[in-house]
């Protein structure tokens, strides 16, 4: 990914609503505007309408959400691609395991799991 | 169709031309997605047998669509894993466009999007496919990009 790129998802990422946003999709995905604001609304969080739509506006333009078209719908999807991508950039190759084995330590540990 | 479950976009700087030979040609497929073999010839009705480099297959199916260099339609079903293979079979699109790439500062790209929708209900095999794709959209772009991959390792 170039750096104009990656601007644009750091941007939409620095944000807590749009995160939220990605959170509601990451949960169930290819939701519709409407949808996300009924989901948004069950999990406690205040958003207006047009504050969503806002903020899917930045997320797609970042290409972190992708709009498809079923009939009359408008349903988005999470894209987790210029996520990896970025990732991709400072990660090498052989650290994978290292990291993959950190991040199930720390998760362990703090959901009280870990031995 | 049925709604997708997943549904993944990149830009890659080539022609749309380019990709669909990189989505069609055997010997580019081997190298973005892990070694693995596809005998098929791309041609509507045909079957599609990927394989594992050790000659066991990974899954079935057939080409449902293929208008070069536009969509290629794809119906498919796991083959090495018996719970995935239960679920039945998954309808994968993978369709190319000209798009402006972060219209802001200019410049095209080619946007292929890749969507997956199941004909049941099969949350473990679209869990594992999409775990998967992303790595293969990255080597796929980068070679295009670059001439190499970014993953050689095994898909997890």
């Amino acid at each position: 990914m170039d750096d104009t790129g990656a601007d644009a998802v750091f941007k939409a990422l620095a944000d807590a609503s749009r995160r939220e946003l990605l959170d509601q999709l990451r949960a169930e995905n290819g939701q519709t505007l409407n949808g996300l604001c009924v989901s948004l609304a069950k999990s406690g969080t205040r958003m207006t309408r047009q504050a969503v739509s806002k903020h899917l506006a930045v997320l797609e333009a970042a290409n972190l959400v992708v709009p498809v078209r079923q009939g009359r719908e408008k349903l988005h999807y999470l894209n987790p691609v210029p996520i990896h991508e970025i990732g991709e950039r400072w990660i090498a190759n052989f650290e994978r395991g290292r990291l993959q084995a950190l991040s199930d330590m720390k998760k362990a540990l703090e959901e009280g799991t870990g031995e | 169709m049925n709604k997708p479950k997943f549904v993944y976009v990149t830009y890659i700087r080539t022609t749309p031309e380019k990709l669909w030979a990189a989505l069609t040609n055997p010997q580019t497929i081997k190298k973005y997605w892990f070694g693995m073999t596809v005998e098929t010839d791309f041609k509507v009705g045909s079957p599609w047998r990927p394989k594992f480099e050790d000659g066991r297959a990974a899954d079935t199916g057939e080409i449902l669509e293929s208008d070069p260099p536009r969509q290629l339609v794809i119906r498919w079903r796991n083959e090495f894993k018996p719970e995935l293979k239960a679920e039945g079979y998954s309808r994968c699109t993978m369709a190319i466009e000209m798009a402006d790439y972060y219209p802001d500062v200019g410049g095209k790209a080619v946007k292929l999007t890749v969507m997956h929708e199941l004909e049941g209900e099969g949350a473990k095999f679209i869990e594992a496919v999409s775990g998967g794709w992303p790595k293969v959209l990255s080597n796929l772009k980068s070679l295009l990009e670059t001439g190499d991959v970014a993953f050689r390792v095994e898909a997890a």
